[in-house]
């Protein structure tokens, strides 16, 4: 159990000390992540937003899929989006296997279920009357959506925070699509498989430490930030 | 041609009908109550008029437009409406902002925002309230800034669901103030469902009165409550005194009416043979111990058989061959020292006495 305690010292070792290596794959990391979840988020809260407000056929059983999603393991959305982008898929000829764009790609298709399925449950949380108010006030279906979104302005970001934190711990889509390129597609995740599988147990704990630390500073950054409201 | 018109307006849900062949007209700067017991499909048709919901039969046109032409159309009729709704609901956000909500949707200048939102915070009496969470007001105060709300942007329908069921008389009549202030000012037409009677008879023009989802009975207050279309009108409308019978006897205006268990005497239109209702209103009717002479026609001696106290007043229930029931205060009970089963006379002149044709 020594390890613990001293990866734990090393991490704040390598923070205090600026490690470059770790400090470009720790930011590495933060901007993928960021990016995926805030790309995902433009697409499924509204389209989330839709789901919830329009009723149609088979509107349940759609929901249900999307729960069922939530689950889906990382190496298959990696396998999914490899066999678009490598060179023999339909967007093979984009050249984006290996880079952090497929990265972010991967980690987009393996939250959208979480950020669509979590932006339904907030706001099946709002008064049908919130909705009924806004229309009859005069907004448009677009402008009402919004409204209701922001209504559940706190359990949509507990969807994002979620979407984020999936996104930042996932290894298996990062390795198949981004293929642990040092200083191109190398990030925390990957960092730590390697390290553990070179035997560097303490240096792959210490990543792990160092991504949880991420994981709390976006945490309590986007907190304040709803505070504010 | 009307500012409103349905025709032959259906609403069911779950295969239950909720509405059924509702035709009505409402005119411009009319101010209509829709009333019925609960259940009877008052917020189901508001909801239709509001365009919120589609009929499932049935047209509606607003401003000689049919609503069901396009969605845009009826995103346009519906910024020309406003609702209150019967629970009061608010935005989670700040008095100011709920206020200012119809206009921020229609992209008005922020400058134009302000000066309407600070005239209905005038209105209304929401003054020092901007800066206020919505959801920490009272029910009386939520619901006062869903009215302003509903009526920022200058409607030229507006629809009110109950707005003061549930509010304590002061929000109540702060409401109805309101209410007949932009009535007057703006010549708003309005439509308000209510199961409060003596609101719909206080504020509206035209009565229209909802059963079961069926629209029984359109009029003036005075129309409906001097005659009720059928014993179930007449019954919610607060008519107690309901005597069935057939006029046997007519000299100039004055009929004389055979109904069970007794005579009596209206001034009536109605014709020798003409199976009609006799309705006489519990105040019109009063009490004495001794059969004294009195200009009054009808004179009956009957028992008490129920005496019920009313807030200020106290109801007396009668056995005079047939049921008669009338109000006097809590006064003149006590002078009269009444008590169950006491022998007393009952009067009411001949022209307290309401008839309509019997209904089917």
């Amino acid at each position: 159990m020594t390890e613990l305690w001293d990866a734990f010292l090393q991490a704040i070792q390598l923070i205090v000390s600026l490690d470059k290596e770790v400090v470009e794959i720790a930011l590495r990391s933060l901007a993928i992540s960021t990016t995926a979840v805030i790309l995902a988020s433009l697409v499924c809260i509204p389209i989330g937003g839709l789901i919830h407000f329009r009723n149609f056929r088979g509107k349940r059983p759609l929901i249900n899929i999307i729960q069922t999603f939530y689950s889906v393991p990382t190496v298959c959305v990696g396998l999914f989006v490899f066999l678009f982008i490598s060179r023999a898929g339909p967007l093979g000829g984009l050249g984006l296997l290996f880079t952090p764009a497929a990265v972010v790609m991967g980690q987009m298709v393996l939250i959208t279920p979480v950020l669509m399925g979590l932006t339904i449950s907030a706001l099946s949380g709002v008064d049908k009357a919130i909705k009924d108010s806004a229309l009859s006030s005069g907004a448009t279906e677009f402008q009402a959506i919004s409204t209701i979104i922001k209504e559940a302005r706190f359990a949509v970001v507990a969807a994002f925070i979620m979407g984020f934190g999936r996104a930042i711990s996932e290894v298996g889509a990062a390795m198949m699509l981004g293929g642990n390129i040092r200083g191109y597609t190398r990030v925390l995740t990957t960092a730590i498989s390697l390290e553990t599988q070179k035997g560097e147990l303490v240096l792959a704990l210490a990543l792990g430490i160092i991504l949880i630390a991420l994981a709390l500073i976006v945490n309590i950054i986007v907190n304040l930030a709803l505070q504010r409201y | 041609m009307p500012i409103l018109r349905t025709i032959q307006l259906g609403y069911s849900c779950d295969s239950k009908i909720l509405l059924r062949n509702v035709t009505l007209d409402v005119e411009k700067g009319e101010v209509f109550a829709l009333i019925g017991p609960t259940g009877a499909g008052k917020t189901t048709l508001l909801r239709l008029l509001n365009l919120l919901d589609m009929p499932t039969s049935g047209r509606i046109y607003f401003d000689e437009q049919d609503a069901a032409k396009s969605t845009r159309l009826r995103l346009e009729m519906r910024r020309r409406m406003g609702m209150v709704f019967q629970k009061p609901a608010v935005f989670n956000s700040r008095v100011y902002e709920n206020i200012a909500y119809p206009l921020k949707v229609r992209s008005c200048s922020r400058k134009e925002i302000q000066t309407r939102v600070e005239e209905m915070l005038e209105i209304t009496d929401l003054k020092g309230y901007e800066k206020r969470k919505a959801q920490t007001l009272s029910g009386g105060e939520a619901q006062r800034v869903a009215l302003a709300r509903a009526i920022i942007a200058q409607p030229e329908l507006v629809l009110l669901d109950e707005p003061t069921a549930n509010l304590d008389p002061v929000s109540v009549s702060k409401i109805e103030e309101v209410l007949t202030r932009i009535i007057h000012e703006q010549k708003t037409t309005v439509i308000m469902a209510t199961h409060d009677m003596s609101q719909g008879q206080r504020m509206a023009d035209r009565i229209g009165v909802l059963m079961n989802g069926e629209l029984l009975q359109i009029g003036s207050p005075n129309d409906i409550f001097c005659a009720p279309r059928n014993r179930e009108v007449a019954e919610f409308v607060g008519v107690e005194n309901i005597l069935s019978g057939t006029v046997v006897d007519k000299e100039a205006a004055l009929a004389t009416i055979n109904i069970e268990g007794g005579v009596i005497e209206a001034i009536s239109e109605f014709t020798v043979g003409d199976e009609i209702y006799a309705i006489i209103r519990p105040e019109d009717i009063t009490f004495r111990l001794t059969k004294d002479t009195s200009s009054a026609r009808n004179v009956f001696e009957g028992k008490i058989t129920r005496i019920t106290t009313v807030g200020p007043l106290v109801r007396i229930e009668l056995d005079c061959g047939f049921s008669l029931l009338g109000v006097v205060t809590r006064k003149s009970a006590d002078e009269l020292n009444l008590s169950l089963g006491q022998r007393i006379y009952a009067s009411f002149k001949a022209t307290a006495v309401h008839t309509v044709k019997s209904w089917s």
